[in-house]
């Protein structure tokens, strides 16, 4: 098994475990977390694709690279976005739960 | 190969600590242990842009802000007033995950090898960019228009941060007011930390264009040293009606669009470039997208406006 | 090779970055200038909307552009064929009518710079960039980035004023569209690693029935259909439509709930028409009726009036979804596929006229009473009597009564699932049609109903306002009237699977 495969499997894992985080988490703040976990999963897929595309003299295939710096920063600002949302929730309701009051 | 495996052991198991953690608080520091393990993964699927990225945004600057966010939000019910799903929820759950997984990894497995790459085409055309980093050349020629979005992508996200303001603190100071003592370590170790950082951080985007780096991980170390500043209250954020911290936020956008759209007149398509000038236009055009980014960045972590802006 | 550009590509250039710099402009001049400068963008941009869609239909063929003059596979393409233009064209004169309804609302004052007014004005051109980047995109990566900037516009909006309900409500959308994102983006990483292009055109050729292109596409597709809340992933959007300001539910319940709906159709018949997919047709036909029907009865329940114009959403989107198990062709070799997917098309058209104007009605009608209680609506057509007529234009199309759009869309999805011979549909297709019905009428027969006591103004509506709304239901009632030529725009470029239907 090459390495790009071993972490090809590394990959199927997390984004297996942070679907999981994702569905199972009441928290807003946790699944924020395990969402970026999937989102790392997917990356490294990526990853690993690229490194399976290795020619032309380079390590890897340099598109899906820079694909995933894209999807790295398209990723944070998502984090950033969703974090002020629940902090201006908890200002307003002092709690940081999507548990509606109806 | 020994190493590989014992990697991906780690990166497992601080995901499944980061997942499985009873504190959001020790869920955090796992993920920001997670970021940094992805990092040396990047190293060794020989992708260094793109481990300079994982570490410093991945892991650097989303840890700092969901650390903050978690310290903010700590002071919630206690767990037990959130109700848990149930056994029944959760199993499900895990078979459908784990099938997820199973499938993906089946995939892998099948996956062909070599892969179909675009890494000879990529090659072929470097040439005429004027770079010699192909992942710059990706991201700033192939795919210059990805590229673009994305600057925008990243403004839009610090527009609808800054709309979760209240209407009565509009127009002032993002973030809350960080008092450091003057003498104490913190504001010691930034003031020489950050001009340092500052360097270091034009220099990755810099040699972006020969070697691993460019505008994105050069634009977080400035941020970084930006967030490190103010902490140790060295500076505090500007009010955001500021005409010139707006003019900053779109420099960089605006330029790759001016830019882009001059390539009509002067090499016959949007984001086209002419081949003797490239390498110039790349670079007129990340400088200010370097600018750009690391003060939106910067911005992002510090969140909505909080403090009224001074009469 | 999918061919070189074409003559008049860069219009496809325009359409994204005329809005995208009109909302960058307005963040820089800030406060008195953005509302003026959106005023300025719309109309040029409905200019290059038409430009886009009278060349592919002068020229019979699809527009062209190869971005940086970079081919696909290396390079990104834009792509724009009769489908796309048609949509650009309504995305195009939709804000337009959403901006000048807007105006009163959220017109900036003289001196100092107020946070909704400016954000909104940023986040409207934003979504208008971001929704013509999706119409017009053929490579999948950049149509993530397209659709994630697409959340990032829409999810402010939903937060506008600041209340926790708003609050809960954008941060339950904004999770719900990043699990839509991941998955879209997990299957496009097996589609590259499986084949090596993200360019649609590149795909079609190259993809097998295998199984990477099954799992990418059943990714993608899960994906999107959380984004365009389709049942049961449909959670977020009642009370995000609802929570937000009119014209902001307008521009939401109108166009950005159709972009992933684009998308599927993309995927579907642009990308992987070779796959055999009766089965998942079926599923999501399934899913669409089940969104018919609940979010139906769902609306009927309701006691305010945005609510209930919300869950009408949900279950008109239900019809949209029919469209897959129609457009399968049958063992027979009947092409009524054709009218599965023009009738799918052209429901997601009249329905996004008739649900803007129907949300602008409800925010008119807040405005005036203070309150949107169905139960408190007697009275209400004698105050605004254009207004409830609006109203009761689009409901003429939700209900799929002659004369509308919706009509002649609900009308062919019939013909289609009876020709095919899959009856079931159109029996929700008709029971949708009478629930749709009830809940019309029952906000009409309130709304015509005489006050007991008179009604307590809280401010005076001007005619512009309901004229324009007006003007908006109006739409989606003519398209019913125009002759079927016009149709054949939406064949212009299409692939022949989809004039053929789906194996």
């Amino acid at each position: 098994m090459t390495e790009g495969t071993l972490y090809g499997l590394c990959s199927a894992v997390l984004v297996g475990l942070g679907l999981f985080g994702l569905i199972m988490h009441p928290e807003p703040l946790r699944k924020i977390l395990a969402f970026n976990l999937v989102g790392g999963g997917v990356f490294l897929l990526f990853g690993v694709v690229a490194r399976k595309g290795a020619a032309a003299g380079l390590g890897g295939d340099p598109v899906p690279q820079a694909l995933v710096i894209t999807g790295l920063v398209v990723a944070f600002a998502a984090t950033a976005l969703a974090v002020a949302l629940l902090a201006r929730l908890f200002q307003e309701t002092g709690r940081a739960t999507l548990q509606a009051d109806e | 190969m020994a190493f590989d495996i014992g990697l991906v052991t780690l990166v497992l198991g601080v995901a499944a600590w980061t997942i499985g953690a009873r504190e959001t608080f020790a869920a955090v520091v796992g993920f920001v242990a997670y970021g940094l393990l992805l990092a040396l993964v990047w190293v060794r699927l020989a992708a260094p842009d793109v481990a300079m990225t994982e570490a410093a945004l991945g892991s650097g600057l989303t840890g700092g802000l969901l650390l903050g966010a978690s310290t903010r939000l700590a002071r919630t019910d206690g767990p037990a007033a959130i109700e848990k799903p149930s056994a029944i929820m959760r199993l499900a759950a895990a078979v459908l995950c784990t099938l997820v997984s199973a499938g993906l990894a089946a995939l892998v497995l099948l996956m062909l090898e070599p892969a179909p790459t675009l890494a000879p085409r990529a090659m072929a055309n470097i040439a005429a960019t004027g770079l010699s980093n192909p992942v710059t050349a990706v991201l700033m020629a192939y795919r210059a228009i990805d590229t673009l979005l994305e600057t925008v992508v990243l403004l839009l996200a610090l527009v609808g941060v800054w709309s979760l303001a209240r209407d009565r603190v509009w127009g002032g100071l993002p973030g809350p007011y960080h008092r450091a003592d003057p003498h104490g370590l913190l504001t010691f170790t930034a003031q020489i930390l950050v001009p340092i950082g500052i360097l270091i951080g034009i220099y990755i985007f810099w040699v972006g264009s020969v070697a691993p780096g460019g505008e994105f991980q050069g634009a977080t170390v400035l941020a970084a040293m930006w967030i490190i500043a103010s902490m140790a209250g060295l500076v505090d954020a500007p009010p955001v009606t500021r005409r010139w911290l707006r003019l900053a936020l779109i420099a960089g956008p605006a330029l790759f669009f001016a830019i882009g759209l001059a390539g009509f007149a002067i090499a016959g398509g949007f984001l086209a470039y002419p081949e003797s000038h490239a390498k110039l236009l790349i670079l007129m055009i990340e400088v200010p997208v370097t600018l750009s980014i690391a003060t939106t960045l910067a911005l992002l972590v510090a969140g909505p406006p909080e403090r009224a802006p001074a009469r | 090779m999918p061919g070189s550009a074409t003559a008049g590509g860069f219009l496809l250039v325009l359409a994204i970055v005329l809005p995208v710099a009109g909302a960058m402009l307005s963040l820089v001049l800030g406060g008195r200038y953005a509302e003026r400068i959106a005023l300025t963008v719309m109309p040029t941009g409905v200019v290059v909307a038409v430009a886009i869609g009278a060349i592919v239909w002068r020229t019979h063929n699809v527009l062209q552009y190869f971005v940086g003059k970079w081919d696909p596979p290396l390079g990104v393409a834009f792509r724009a064929d009769g489908l796309s233009a048609t949509m650009i064209v309504t995305a195009a004169l939709l804000i337009c009518g959403i901006g000048l309804f807007a105006r009163a609302q959220f017109s900036l004052p003289r001196c100092v710079e107020e946070r909704a007014p400016l954000v909104f004005w940023i986040l409207l051109l934003t979504v208008w960039g971001a929704l013509n980047a999706v119409f017009i995109g053929c490579d999948l990566f950049n149509l993530y980035v397209a659709l994630e900037l697409l959340t990032f516009a829409a999810v402010p909006l939903v937060s506008l004023d600041g209340r926790a309900e708003t609050l809960t409500a954008a941060l339950r959308y904004l999770l719900f569209a990043l699990f839509g994102s991941i998955l879209y983006l997990l299957g496009a990483v097996l589609l590259y690693g499986a084949y090596g292009t993200l360019d649609m055109v590149l795909l079609s050729g190259r993809i097998r029935a295998e199984p990477a292109a099954w799992a990418a596409i059943s990714l993608m597709t899960s994906g999107l259909l959380a984004k365009a809340a389709l049942y049961p992933l449909h959670l977020w959007l009642p009370p995000a439509h609802a929570g937000a300001p009119s014209p902001a539910s307008a521009v939401l319940s109108g166009l950005v709930v159709k972009a992933p709906f684009f998308l599927v159709v993309r995927l579907w018949f642009d990308v992987m028409p070779r796959l055999p997919e009766h089965a998942v047709a079926q599923v999501l036909g399934g899913l669409g009726a089940a969104a018919i029907i609940f979010g139906s009865l769902v609306a009927l329940r309701q006691v305010r009036l945005k609510l209930l114009i919300a869950y009408s959403t949900v279950a008109q989107i239900g019809y949209l979804f029919l469209m897959f198990p129609l457009a399968v062709k049958p063992e027979t070799g009947h092409p009524w596929s054709t009218a599965a997917w023009t009738g799918g098309v052209l429901q997601a058209i009249s329905h996004a006229f008739a649900k803007a104007a129907m949300f602008m009605v409800a925010g008119l009608i807040a405005e005036a009473l203070g309150h949107d209680r169905i139960a408190g609506l007697a009275g209400v057509s004698r105050v605004l009597p254009i207004t409830v007529f609006a109203f009761a234009l689009g409901g003429l199309s939700l209900m799929g009564l002659p004369p509308s759009g919706g009509f002649v869309a609900k009308a062919m999805l019939l013909t289609a699932a009876v020709a095919a011979g899959q009856w079931w549909w159109a029996v929700v297709v008709l029971t949708g049609g009478l629930l749709a019905g009830g809940y019309v009428f029952l906000v009409l027969v309130r709304a015509l109903a005489d006050a007991s006591e008179p009604l307590n103004l809280l401010s005076t509506i001007s005619p512009g306002r309901q004229a324009v709304v007006a003007v908006l239901a109006l739409a989606a009632v003519l398209l019913g009237f125009v002759p079927l030529r016009p149709f054949e725009l939406l064949q212009i470029g299409r692939p022949d699977i989809a004039i053929g239907g789906l194996r």
